[in-house]
C-alpha cells in the first residue's frame, strides 16, 4: 500500500471539513467507547485481567524464540506447513508461491491487518488473481479502492449512503438503502465467491503453541467461510502473536472482545487446527502459517518491546480525540491512532512519519483504556526524542527546544526571562486582552487567540501572595 | 545458507541478549500452566448459560429426551417455512424424522437452508456453544445454513472456557481441524455501526436443550 504518512498535516485539515466522515467518527464515540464502558464496569475483574495479560505477554516476549518453535512443532505435527518471513516482500512472494502452485485463480480473505501490513492484494491482483475481501467492512473499502479506516471496523467512516452508491456501481442491482438490505446484497454476492475460493487467506488473532492452532475472532462468520470452503488456507500473523496453552487464549479473549467492540464475547471464535482429516467432510486440503518478522525483532530489543503486547482491539483509537476527529486516512498507512502512531514510524522509518507522533496531545487516554497496558503516551514522547536526537525534527523546532533547556537549566535566567516574555506579552495583548498573533507560532494562533498573560509571572505572584500572609 | 527461519530465530535471541535456551529450561517452560483470574459468578449454570445465549440474539427451548429433537426441530422449521431438508451431523444419525423430511449427513452446499448439529459442550461464561469438526459435524454446518439448531444434552454445561479445553484435549485423535465457538447468530455492525444479524453464517441458531 502506498504510504502517505508524510502528508498527515494537510489530511488532516481535509478530514476535519469532511461531513461525512466528521458524522461518522460521531457514531463510532456513541457505539465502541460507550459499551466498552460499560463492559469493563460490569466485570469486577477487569482491571486484575489487564495486570494478568500485561505480564504474560511479557512472559511470552521473554522467550518468544521458544513459543514460536514449539508452535512451529505442533502445526507440523497436525500436517500444517509453518514458513518465515523476515519482511514483506518475503511473505509477499511465499504466499503467491503457494497461490500460484495451486493455481489460484480466486483467493477469497477474512480481515487481516498482517496482510494490510505486506501490501499482499496488489501483489496477488498483479499476478492476475481475483481478489474477495470478505469482511464487510474490507468489502465495502476494496469497493472504494480505499486503505481501512480503523483496524476493527474498516469502513467505520463510510456513511450508509456512500454503500449504497457502492453497492448499486458494482453489483448493479436496484440500490438498497437499508442496513438489512445492504448487508443482505453483500451476503449473497460474497457466498458465490467462498464456494468458487481456489484459496482462502485469514489472520490469526493468536498463535498457540501447545496446540499449534491459529486462532481467529469474528461476528460476521466470513472468516470461517474463507477458510472452510476454500481449498488451501493460509494464514497471516506476526510473529509476536504467539501464546503457550489454550488457558492463556481465554485470557486475551476475555479483554478482546470487551476492548474492542464493546462486548462481552464475539459471535465465532474458532481454533484451526491442520488441514481436514482423512475422513472429514469439508475442510481446506492444505494448512499454511505465514510468520511475519517484518521490524517485529528489532523492536523486541529496544525501548518499543511493550508494543509487541498489542492484542489490535483498537480501543487506543477509539479514545484518542485526535483519531476521533481527523479518522483514520489521515494517518497515511495501514495502522491509524494512537498504536499506528508508535508502529508506522517503526516499521517504516521515523522521518516517513514524522508528523504522526507529534499529532498527539499527550491527554494520556489511550493508554489508561489499553487491555495489555502499553504505555502508549510514553512511547510517543520517546519517538518525538528520537526525532529530535535524529535531527529529524524541523530545525526551528530543535533550535527553540534546545534554547528552552539552556534556559530551564539556569533557573535565574529562565526567570528572568519569564518577567520578560510575561510583561511584553501583556503589553502586546492589552487592550483586549488576547493575541490574535504571536511570533514563531503561527501555526497556533492562526486557528485561536492567546489569552494575554496577567503581565506578572506565576512565580512573583505567588511570592507576593505567600508574603503578604 | 541461513535461512529466513534461522534468521529471525537469530534476531530474537539478539534481542533478548541471549543464546538459545537449553532443553532444561525449555521443559520447564512448557511445565508451567499459567492459571488466569476467571469473571466469577454464582448460581444454575443452565439457567444462565440460557440468559446470556438469548441476551446474543440466540432463541432456546428444552426438551425432556434424545428423540424430542425432530419435533423441536419441527417447531423451528414451521415457524420460519422453511423446506424440509436438513443437513444433520452424523453423531445424530439415530433420530427418527416424521414422513416428508429430507435429510443428509454431508457437508452443506451452498444452497443449504437447516442444519442439525450436536454441539460439545455450552459455556455457561458467555452463553456459547463449542462444536468440534469431524466426519461426524461438518465445519460447514455451522456456518453455510440460514438456520442452524443446535442441539445440547443440559449435562455438557460447564462454567468456563477453562473447563471446555481439557475435553478437547483428551479427544483420541487430538485437535479437531476446526473448533467452532459459536455466540448466537453471525451479525455485523459495519454499516455505520447497526448491528444487522446475518451477516455471512447463520440468521437464527436456536438451541435444543436435552434433558
Ligand atoms: S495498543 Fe492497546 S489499545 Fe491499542 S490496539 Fe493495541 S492492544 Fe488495543
Amino acid at each position: 500500500m502506498e504510504m502517505r504518512s508524510k502528508e498527515f498535516k494537510s489530511r488532516a485539515v481535509y478530514y476535519i471539513h469532511d461531513g461525512a466522515l466528521q458524522k461518522a467518527m460521531g457514531m463510532l464515540r456513541d457505539g465502541f467507547v460507550a459499551k466498552r464502558t460499560q463492559q469493563a464496569a460490569e466485570l469486577p475483574e477487569f482491571e486484575a485481567l489487564r495486570e494478568e495479560a500485561k505480564n504474560l505477554k511479557n512472559h511470552i516476549l521473554d522467550h518468544l524464540d521458544h513459543y514460536l518453535t514449539r508452535y512451529e512443532a505442533a502445526v507440523k505435527a497436525s500436517g500444517g506447513h509453518v514458513h518465515w518471513a523476515r519482511d514483506a516482500a518475503e511473505a509477499r512472494e511465499i504466499i503467491l508461491g503457494i497461490c500460484r502452485r495451486v493455481h489460484a485463480k480466486t483467493v477469497t480473505k477474512g480481515k487481516s491487518m498482517v496482510s494490510e501490513e505486506i501490501g499482499l492484494n496488489e501483489a496477488l491482483i498483479e499476478n492476475g488473481m481475483d481478489v474477495v475481501e470478505t469482511d464487510l467492512g474490507e468489502y465495502i473499502i476494496q469497493l472504494a479502492d480505499e486503505p481501512p479506516s480503523h483496524i476493527i471496523a474498516p469502513a467505520v467512516h463510510k456513511t450508509k449512503d456512500q454503500v449504497s452508491d457502492l453497492f448499486e456501481e458494482a453489483h448493479g442491482t436496484e440500490r438498497k438503502t437499508t442496513v438489512p438490505d445492504l448487508v443482505n446484497e453483500a451476503r449473497q454476492v460474497l457466498r458465490e465467491k467462498y464456494f468458487r475460493a481456489d484459496v482462502g487467506i485469514t489472520g490469526g488473532n493468536y498463535l498457540v503453541a501447545e496446540t499449534g492452532s491459529s486462532v481467529i475472532v469474528t461476528n460476521e462468520g466470513n472468516g470461517d467461510l474463507t477458510q472452510t470452503l476454500a481449498k488451501v488456507h493460509i494464514v497471516t500473523s506476526g510473529i509476536e502473536r504467539v501464546v503457550p496453552r489454550l488457558d492463556d487464549v481465554t485470557l486475551f479473549l476475555r479483554l478482546l472482545a470487551r476492548s474492542a467492540t464493546g462486548q462481552e464475547t464475539e459471535t465465532y471464535t474458532t481454533f484451526s487446527t491442520g488441514p481436514r482429516r482423512a475422513d472429514d467432510k469439508d475442510g481446506p486440503e492444505e494448512y499454511h502459517v505465514v510468520l511475519v518478522d517484518n521490524g517485529r525483532s528489532k523492536m523486541l530489543g529496544g525501548r518499543f518491546r511493550e508494543m509487541l503486547r498489542c492484542i489490535r482491539c483498537g480501543a487506543c483509537m477509539n479514545h484518542c480525540p485526535v483519531y476521533g476527529s481527523v479518522g483514520g486516512h489521515a494517518y497515511g498507512w495501514v495502522y491509524p491512532g494512537p498504536m499506528g502512531s508508535v508502529l508506522t514510524p517503526l516499521i517504516k522509518g521515523l522521518d516517513n512519519a514524522y508528523d504522526l507522533p507529534n499529532a498527539c496531545t499527550l491527554n494520556g487516554r489511550c493508554g489508561s483504556v489499553c487491555p495489555v497496558k502499553i504505555p502508549l503516551p510514553d512511547l510517543l514522547r520517546e519517538l518525538r526524542h528520537m526525532q529530535h536526537r535524529q535531527k529529524i525534527t524541523p530545525a526551528i523546532q530543535r533550535h527553540a527546544l534546545t534554547a528552552w533547556r539552556f534556559a530551564a537549566t539556569r533557573p535565574k535566567l529562565y526567570h528572568f526571562g519569564e518577567k520578560v516574555a510575561a510583561r511584553l506579552l501583556a503589553l502586546a495583548g492589552r487592550r483586549k486582552g488576547r493575541l490574535r498573533k504571536l511570533p514563531l507560532a503561527a501555526g497556533w494562533t492562526d486557528a485561536r487567540d492567546l489569552p494575554a498573560p496577567a503581565g506578572k509571572t506565576f512565580l512573583e505572584q505567588w511570592q507576593k501572595q505567600r508574603g503578604g500572609q | 545458507m541461513s535461512t529466513a527461519r534461522d534468521e529471525i530465530l537469530g534476531a530474537i535471541r539478539g534481542a533478548l541478549g541471549r543464546g538459545q535456551l537449553d532443553d532444561v529450561t525449555r521443559a520447564k517452560l512448557d511445565a508451567v500452566e499459567h492459571a488466569h483470574i476467571r469473571p466469577a459468578f454464582e448460581g444454575d449454570l443452565v439457567e444462565r448459560f440460557v440468559r446470556k445465549f438469548e441476551s446474543r440474539a440466540g432463541t432456546v427451548t428444552r426438551v425432556a429426551k434424545l428423540s424430542d429433537v425432530p419435533k423441536a426441530v419441527e417447531a423451528h422449521r414451521a415457524q420460519w417455512h422453511l423446506p424440509k431438508r436438513a443437513a444433520v451431523g452424523a453423531a445424530l444419525h439415530k433420530l427418527k424424522w416424521a414422513a416428508g423430511w429430507e435429510i443428509h449427513f454431508d457437508a452443506a452446499g451452498i444452497e443449504e437452508t437447516l442444519s442439525v448439529s450436536l454441539a460439545v459442550c455450552g459455556i455457561a461464561e458467555t452463553g456459547s456453544l463449542l462444536f468440534a469438526s469431524g466426519p461426524e459435524s461438518p465445519i460447514t454446518h455451522n456456518f453455510v445454513p440460514d438456520d442452524q439448531v443446535a442441539v445440547l444434552p443440559v449435562e455438557h454445561i460447564v462454567k468456563w472456557f477453562e473447563n471446555a479445553w481439557p475435553i478437547l484435549r483428551q479427544r483420541e485423535d487430538g485437535m479437531p481441524r476446526a473448533t467452532n465457538i459459536v455466540s448466537g447468530p453471525s451479525r455485523t455492525a459495519d454499516v455505520e455501526q447497526t448491528v444487522q444479524l446475518g451477516a455471512h453464517g447463520p440468521r437464527r441458531v436456536h438451541v435444543v436443550l436435552v434433558g
